[in-house]
């Protein structure tokens, strides 16, 4: 089980989190402007990195906020957590936990 | 296929012999410069395709490349539950010709697969269960696929360990069952191929990971970077699993896939006690009997994208109280190994095999939490798709398009495993 650190609340265990997939996808503005590959884009397309991945987490049963994380999919360490409408960490894998 | 061919009588000659006598069932090979098709990945679907391509579609210079060894991923790794019971006339349509392969797989390749048509019986806890099923049941009888509707009381006279007390926390209300259904041997499906292809010539390279897709100026692949060398080839086949996208990532294309982590384990091996595969989606519980006499148990995939290739306790732990509630008389047993694998899930739980939009470049991915049972089907109509560079008709709608164009096949509700 993950040790997921809330930058609200400090180091919980995973059973107390819910996953809201990858971050930082941006609702386009006007849908109504968009052609079909590019609405399909962002509603279904998604980088599933290998690496360091940028995603969203909800503390469910704790603050019941969400934040941003970067973990590495490819070790499942957490590099750094960070409150919605921060920028993302330039953080590269093998950082620093 | 004659020097080693398979039978009762070689078996016995080769005895007399102590078994010395027997030659690795692949050829190791070190990689030719170039080929026509080469398949990436080296797992049932990706053997299968390979052999498909040179049996059928006799295409001259095949070769598959895989990363670790053959069967190693998740061929190595599920809980080899074969079913056609899907909700949609496409997806039975795929089901069903990959289970109708199963049938004669053994004597096609010479070799035993273990398919076993023992059933597989899905259990209905809720209302919304008995719907789902029935549902099922009846869209499955018309496009021709077998699937019955059982009371309690028959679920339990087919599969006797199965406790369908009305008090427990998730009674048994009924449950649907594919007599056709049932069991193979994972690493036999990976080997029997790997061995029929290479006796047709097909170059099984294993230690041999992709880290670059050339293409030429007019954006055609022309040739695959990897571990053992620049390797050209007129068509590329990738059929990776979950590491399917960063695959693809290499020449550009992004695809509707999260890879997730799926555990599975199995126990202390003991004598026949389960006679068919009994699943449950709602309260996630998946059971059958190895012929070695483990009990094979799928748990649930893990909640976060993950390459890790492991998962946490808690996911297994949720699926033992289920078994345990569902057959008492397994309480007691000691569970011997857990391991995870990497499933690449589509927003609508079906499958991917098509053309990219790269020429020459052919993707067969996206089978998520079920990809085992849809091997042979799912080898049979890539190749296809490879040879020919155009879809066959069964796997015509399973496009990349269908996201944009608005033609999903919502499998959600027939795929086991709860996303």
């Amino acid at each position: 089980m993950l040790l997921i650190p809330c930058p609200h609340c400090g180091e919980r265990p995973e059973i107390e989190f819910t996953y809201g997939g990858e971050a930082h996808l941006v609702r386009p503005a006007d849908p109504s402007t968009l052609d079909d590959a590019a609405w399909a884009d962002y509603l279904y397309m998604r980088t599933n990195t290998k690496g360091v991945h940028a995603e969203r987490w909800r503390h469910a049963r704790g603050c019941g906020r969400f934040f941003n994380a970067l973990r590495d999919t490819t070790t499942d360490r957490f590099l750094a957590t960070y409150r919605i409408g921060e920028p993302r960490p330039a953080i590269a894998a093998g950082g620093a936990r | 296929m004659s020097k080693q061919r398979f039978s009762a009588l070689s078996l016995f000659r080769r005895a007399l012999g102590g078994h010395r006598s027997w030659e690795p069932q692949w050829r190791k090979v070190e990689p030719k410069p170039s080929y026509d098709v080469v398949i990436v990945g080296g797992g049932g679907h990706g053997l299968g395709a390979a052999y498909y391509l040179a049996a059928e579609h006799r295409v001259g210079r095949i070769a598959v490349v895989e990363k670790g060894w053959i069967g190693g991923g998740n061929t190595g790794r599920n809980t080899t539950i074969i079913r056609s019971n899907y909700l949609f006339a496409e997806s039975a349509a795929l089901y069903d010709h990959s289970v109708k392969l199963w049938e004669d797989l053994s004597q096609v390749l010479n070799y035993n697969v273990m398919f076993s048509q023992r059933g597989v019986m899905m259990l209905a806890h809720t209302v919304h269960d008995v719907q789902v099923f029935k549902r099922h049941v009846h869209a499955n009888r018309c496009s021709g696929v077998d699937n019955e509707w059982l009371t309690p009381e028959e679920a339990k006279a087919f599969c006797p360990p199965l406790n369908i007390d009305p008090d427990i926390r998730y009674p048994v209300l009924g449950a649907a069952l594919q007599r056709r259904g049932g069991t193979a041997r994972h690493d036999a499906v990976a080997w029997g191929y790997a061995r029929a292809a290479s006796e047709l010539g097909v170059d099984i390279i294993e230690n041999c990971e992709v880290t670059g897709i050339r293409r030429d100026p007019q954006g055609r692949v022309e040739a695959l970077e990897t571990t053992r060398g620049l390797i050209r080839a007129s068509k590329v086949g990738v059929s990776a699993a979950g590491n399917t996208s960063a695959v693809l990532s290499l020449a550009g294309v992004r695809l509707p896939l999260e890879s997730y982590p799926l555990q599975a384990l199995v126990s202390e091996p003991v004598k026949p006690v389960f006679p068919c595969v009994a699943m449950s989606n709602t309260i996630h519980a998946y059971v059958s009997q190895s012929d070695k006499g483990e009990l094979v148990i799928g748990a649930g995939t893990d909640a976060y994208t993950s390459y890790t290739q492991r998962g946490a306790l808690h996911i297994n732990m949720h699926t033992l109280d289920a078994i345990c509630e569902l057959f008492p008389m397994f309480r007691r047993m000691r569970m011997m190994r857990n391991w995870g694998g990497i499933v690449d899930v589509t927003p609508d739980r079906s499958p991917i095999i098509a053309k990219t939009p790269v020429p020459g470049l052919y993707v067969n991915c996206g089978w998520g939490t079920g990809g085992f049972k849809a091997t042979p089907g799912s080898a049979h109509l890539f190749a296809w798709t490879i040879a020919k560079d155009e879809p066959h008709p069964i796997n015509a709608p399973f496009t990349i398009e269908r996201f944009r164009d608005g033609y999903l096949i919502d499998e959600a509700a027939a795929a086991a495993v709860a996303h």
